[in-house]
């Protein structure tokens, strides 16, 4: 009897505290940056609840290799947490489809980005947009700005001044002019191809023009970013065909290379390992002048779970997480991952301001394999990994490459089928 | 009725655990497999599909050509074992087998040590070692005034593949050592003694009298060499990535299968198309090994001492 008693008591108590909780509403966020738990759990979290009493928010990230399969798995049990951290294009788009994410369409903080900030988190057709933009990264070319001013080098805006600059240090001989390989190949597309390449197809033109079928990817403005890759090889160092990215990376923060093609996700590991100074300059165009074009490519983003239990306050997180408010915490936190807001964004790291700051001269655009055209086989995006690097070792001309490229393309996509 | 045997149920009971562990793991995913790669996926629901994943897969310019590359590769990297890795094995325990050897423990534990570690650390130090950038391989060819000869083998497409292979010789040589080893000692010393009283020493002996009599080890040798670089992939894909670079150079059928099952990158995973040449590689194993055992095996002589 006592026994029974107890597990009465344990039970009602059990109830009374749930009770008293009950105004309290907890979040939960899945995501897959298991890298920044530190960031959401003491900066971000904690502003967000101070305005808002009541509800909580729970950060629980999984490993970034097992998000994908782990988050499909866990929205068709039902065990999802109430906000999904995004991946651009396909994948986010097959879980709006398959409806286990909501439409945002009518978020108030929708307004707070450009449409190609939202174009990775859009139906193609781009009437519904179901994840709110969180951050980019930007392409350029990080410099070490020790060895310019040792050789009395400018930072290169043309073409012309960039290879100028290649042969004056390579005449030198102290740097390797570039520090980039194809081992792993994706470097030579996303640093390369996809870095320098809007330039040449002035950016979002071209890139929606290919995936309307009007461009084709032997173009010449398609051809041209192969046939500067092809000048690349001279100025790379020895043996860059067995070259890894961590090599190069060690090339350049071991201040034996120059020049680094680069993503901005690259900043704070730089910032850690490089001893000297380092800037950063934007893919250099034809002539001094010309609108240039970068590549602001959009990564990651925040959704809603369309099971939540919570709608109203999943949707009220996301509205923050549009604001502008939101995107100064972050992207000082993280630099190189730059907000996608259109309020421009105060921050402290030298290198980020300067990448950022691109933003105001240049056109932004995205990768131009990313949309739509990496959907069916061959893998659009695979192969530049594969055309690229063959470019760059010489082993494939611009032509040729461009060539399989728009062949491989044309075999599976409608538009871009032979006319 | 009463003579009739009474059922024997022990037979069943004793084999049980290894026949329902064997059909669990084995079994049941070799048929789920092959019947995976009947199908096909549309709009998010399974179709049955015939053979059209392997119309596919041999009849599409681009999916044919992919699979005959892997397969080529993968002749070559079977090839590089056969004409490397076993003789090798062969003369390692020879040498080892000879009483006078001194430190034949310790020169048997050295070479067998690769093959006990991890694909990864294998692949990894071996990249290491031979990169040209921090790798020890251009400062040891340089010491020796042949810098000339270097050349950033895995990532040249015309080395790559057969570097891959060397290294794998390099891991697994262990192996048809010591089972040659231990056919070499098992032949009894009379055999050997005849052969000295007929006046047959040295290499001789070897050619005529022990060879002969590890013919079948041999065998064996080859079809567990031929089995694992038709299944091979772990090097491949530590040391290149599921690209299996450069272009494709070092691209063999379970680096194809990773990538068309799994998917890569923007390249979704495609389950059916994965089947269909995880189905291949298995009718392409069973072929081979069916060859050797009719054809080969049959034909061996055995000798009972």
């Amino acid at each position: 009897m006592t026994k029974t008693k107890l597990i009465g008591a344990l039970l009602a108590s059990t109830f009374l505290a749930g009770a008293a909780h009950a105004e309290d509403v907890t979040l939960t966020i899945e995501s897959w940056r298991n890298d920044d738990v530190l960031i959401w759990q003491d900066t971000i979290i904690p502003a967000f609840e101070a305005q808002n009493p009541g509800i909580k928010v729970v950060f629980a990230p999984t490993a970034p290799a097992e998000y994908n399969a782990v988050l499909n798995s866990k929205l068709d049990a039902g065990s999802a947490g109430d906000l999904v951290t995004c991946r651009p294009f396909d994948a986010s788009l097959e879980l709006y489809k398959k409806g286990n994410l909501a439409d945002l369409t009518g978020l108030a903080a929708m307004a707070n980005f450009s449409p190609v900030a939202k174009s990775a988190w859009q139906t193609d057709d781009g009437s519904a947009t179901f994840c709110v933009p969180m951050a980019s990264v930007i392409h350029g070319f990080i410099y070490n700005k020790d060895a310019f001013d040792a050789l009395g080098i400018a930072v290169p805006t043309t073409r012309d001044d960039f290879f100028a600059a290649l042969d004056k240090i390579k005449a030198d001989g102290t740097y390797i002019p570039m520090a980039m390989g194809t081992n792993d190949q994706w470097e030579a597309a996303t640093m390369g191809y996809n870095n320098i390449g809007p330039n040449y197809w002035k950016g979002e033109e071209g890139r929606l023009a290919l995936i309307a079928g009007t461009q084709k990817l032997t173009d010449a403005d398609w051809v041209a970013p192969f046939t500067e890759l092809a000048k690349w090889k001279d100025y790379l160092g020895d043996g860059f065909e067995a070259q890894t990215y961590p090599d190069s990376q060690n090339l350049f923060t071991l201040g034996r290379a120059a020049i680094y093609p680069a993503g901005s996700w690259e900043i704070a590991g730089f910032n850690k390992q490089a001893t000297f100074k380092m800037g950063a300059f934007p893919p250099p165009v034809q002539a001094a002048g010309d609108t240039c074009y970068i590549s602001d490519h959009t990564d990651i983003a925040l959704g809603m779970n369309a099971k939540s239990a919570h709608p109203e306050e999943t949707k009220k997180f996301l509205e923050w997480v549009g604001s502008p408010e939101f995107a100064k915490m972050y992207a000082n936190a993280l630099p190189g991952f730059f907000s996608l807001n259109s309020t421009p964004v105060e921050m402290e790291d030298p290198l980020a301001q300067e990448f950022v700051s691109w933003r105001g001269k240049c056109q932004s655009s995205i990768r131009s394999t990313y949309q739509i055209l990496s959907r069916g086989t061959p893998n659009l995006e695979n192969e530049t990994w594969n055309a690229s690097a063959n470019v760059i070792k010489g082993t494939e001309t611009p032509e040729a490459a461009a060539a399989r490229l728009q062949d491989g393309l044309a075999s599976w996509y409608a538009p871009q089928k032979a006319k | 009725m009463s003579d009739r045997k009474p059922f024997r149920w022990h037979i069943v009971v004793f084999l049980a655990p290894a026949v329902l562990v064997y059909t669990a793991i084995m079994i049941i995913p070799l048929f789920a497999t092959l019947n995976l790669s009947l199908f096909t996926t549309v709009d998010r629901v399974s179709q049955f599909n015939g053979l059209g994943n392997f119309r596919t897969l041999f009849g599409d310019p681009r999916w044919s050509a992919s699979f005959w590359n892997a397969l080529g590769n993968n002749t070559w990297f079977f090839i590089v074992h056969m004409l490397v890795q076993n003789p090798i094995g062969i003369l390692l325990a020879a040498i080892l087998s000879n009483p006078r050897l001194r430190g034949a423990a310790f020169y048997r534990t050295a070479i067998f040590i690769p093959t006990i570690l991890s694909f990864v650390v294998v692949g990894f130090v071996w990249k290491l070692m031979l990169s040209p950038i921090w790798g020890v391989a251009p400062d040891l060819l340089n010491a020796v005034g042949l810098k000339s000869l270097f050349a950033p083998w895995l990532g040249k497409e015309e080395y790559a593949l057969t570097t891959l292979a060397l290294i794998s010789v390099w891991q697994f040589v262990g192996i048809p050592m010591m089972l040659i080893y231990a056919a070499l000692l098992s032949i009894p010393d009379e055999v050997i003694e005849a052969a000295e009283m007929d006046g047959i020493t040295g290499a001789s002996q070897f050619w005529k009298i022990k060879l002969p009599l590890i013919l079948p080890s041999i065998g064996i040798i080859s079809i567990l060499t031929f089995v694992g670089n038709f299944n091979a992939f772990d090097l491949i894909y530590s040391a290149q990535g599921a690209l299996a670079g450069p272009n494709f150079a070092t691209d063999i059928l379970g680096t194809f299968l990773y990538r068309t099952f799994f998917g890569f990158q923007l390249q979704l995973g495609d389950q059916n198309m994965g089947a269909a040449i995880a189905t291949a590689m298995f009718f392409i194993i069973l072929i081979g090994v069916c060859i050797y055992l009719f054809a080969i095996q049959t034909r061996l002589r055995r000798y009972q001492f």
